[in-house]
């Protein structure tokens, strides 16, 4: 807030630096607490239960939606493709155009945005009603660290179950657009998998990898950190959770263009 | 013997705890009265290191724990037990689990012995049979009476309780507070108690000390307190209406 006591000529620079110092803090307490969270996550003991809690939270219950919406991104980028294509004469190419799509650029995105809408903000309304009804309190207090138990296990548990969805999403987007080029445009099913085979390599699948790996470790940063701070009551928490999803989405668009620019 | 000396605290200008002084003897059961927003539980935040105070001392038998962090910190937390003011059990745990939690996790007992402790620390409370609800399914009384069990199955030398009947209803206030106080006999533990229930607790306290606007302004055996000449312990004991509020 600007100091009433300074001449109007300065207030817009003391606003100025007010907004800089306090998004230089947020970003220092938001660095300090992953480096916290990977301390808990190098300390044993190991806590097995809470991980595969968080696996079957951010990842088994996101299956569903990682299926529709899987299957009909493959059906629509068969068919907008196959459409393009057949003006060229180059349908042959719709297998490729769909897999290298779905494995480089949209799986591990539309994967990590679909995942992060359900699992992300379930994550930050979780940790964030824990926070204001003091269970977090409560860990702290038993001289337990709350980072072990509730951060540390989101984090390993997104890096798991990210590339798993991610693949998941790919498989099927890919059968997605079989059920378009193939049943339903014509396409022969020998045309469709075997030009994928030639023009779809490793490296694009590792770059889908390294993608969904990284969205894993942004989303539940974010969200968890999100919960973690949140403010008071339950508008607390329904700002904190619109933050962490808003926050999580536009990171995963910003770091995909810098990994796709860096990965081969 | 808990020992707080000059203790300060603001948020932002607000200063909420104000050169406070108080010393709790061991063994005791110490209630802090006080007007809502008085820093009752900000003071309590600041004794079991939640918070830290802009100045003065915390000393729990003679280490101040003001400037002490992790394993330190936590080695003066094992001693404690907290009674959260909502509880703050563990939802997405069954009431067993949550008075099992700080022996598995903290003291990392056998498994059988856990199930022992945990079915005496909730038959202390009357609570058995209750093991395998889950908060949400517990009645507001029930849910304090698991707090309490989860507060004392470390059997701790001190025990915080945060408001434990705030939101009851009469009969359960003096059901909570004879609980505190027979267990206080059984277990003989530090008590000290953040309550706004007068007359209630003169009945359990050996020492009630009275907080109004970040200092304490009164402490003494309850007998003194309730006789007391001061103006604010008056009003606040007699429920007398602030009429400096411009009502």
């Amino acid at each position: 807030m600007a100091d009433r006591s300074l001449s109007p000529a300065l207030r817009p620079f003391d606003a100025v630096g007010g907004w800089t110092i306090s998004a230089v803090d947020s970003l220092g307490r938001f660095g300090t607490f992953f480096v916290e969270a990977l301390i808990a996550i190098a300390t044993p003991p190991f806590k097995v239960r809470a991980f595969v809690d968080r696996i079957n939270y951010i990842g088994y219950r996101s299956l569903l939606i990682i299926l529709l919406t899987g299957a009909f991104t493959g059906m629509v980028l068969g068919l907008q493709v196959y459409l393009t294509l057949v003006r060229f004469g180059s349908e042959a190419f719709l297998g490729p155009a769909v897999a290298l799509s779905l494995i480089r650029e949209l799986g591990p995105v539309l994967a990590a945005l679909m995942v992060t809408g359900r699992a992300g903000s379930a994550l930050t309304a979780e940790i964030g009603i824990m926070r204001i009804t003091e269970q977090i309190d409560a860990l702290t207090v038993m001289a337990l660290n709350p980072m072990r138990y509730l951060v540390a296990p989101s984090i390993l548990a997104g890096l798991v179950t990210f590339p798993l969805m991610t693949a998941i999403f790919d498989v099927v987007g890919i059968f997605g657009g079989y059920l378009v080029g193939v049943e339903l445009l014509g396409l022969s099913p020998g045309t469709y998998f075997g030009e994928m085979q030639t023009f779809v390599d490793m490296k694009d699948i590792m770059t889908g990898f390294w993608k969904s790996v990284s969205f894993g470790v942004v989303v539940t940063w974010v969200c968890t950190y999100k919960g973690f701070n949140v403010g008071h009551g339950a508008e607390g928490v329904a700002r904190a959770t619109t933050q962490a999803v808003v926050l999580s989405s536009v990171l995963i668009l910003v770091w995909d263009y810098f990994m796709g620019s860096i990965l081969p | 013997m808990i020992k707080v000396e000059g203790l300060r605290k603001s948020f932002g200008r607000q200063p909420v705890l104000r050169d406070l002084d108080l010393e709790v003897a061991t063994g005791s059961i110490t209630v802090i009265i006080g007007r809502s927003g008085g820093g009752k539980s900000v003071f309590l935040k600041h004794l079991i290191g939640l918070l830290r105070p802009d100045a003065g001392r915390v000393l729990v038998d003679g280490v101040e724990i003001t400037h002490l962090t992790g394993r330190a910190l936590d080695g003066i937390r094992r001693r404690y037990g907290v009674v959260f003011q909502g509880g703050a059990l563990f939802d997405s745990m069954s009431c067993a689990d949550n008075v099992a939690f700080p022996l598995r996790e903290k003291l990392r007992m056998p498994t059988d012995e856990i199930a022992k402790r945990v079915e005496a620390a909730l038959g202390q409370v009357g609570l058995e049979g209750v093991g395998a609800k889950f908060p949400a399914e517990i009645s507001g009384g029930m849910r304090k009476r698991v707090a309490i069990a989860r507060a004392l199955v470390t059997e701790p030398e001190i025990i915080f309780f945060d408001e434990p009947t705030t939101g009851l209803d009469p009969v359960l206030v003096n059901t909570i507070h004879h609980l505190i106080l027979d267990l206080h006999r059984r277990f003989r533990f530090t008590a000290l108690m953040v309550s706004h229930e007068i007359p209630e607790i003169f009945e359990i306290a050996d020492t009630v000390a009275m907080l109004h606007e970040g200092r304490i302004v009164e402490v003494g055996p309850p007998a003194a307190i309730q006789a007391s000449a001061n103006r604010v312990v008056r009003q606040f004991i007699r429920g007398e209406p602030d009429n400096s509020e411009g009502h």
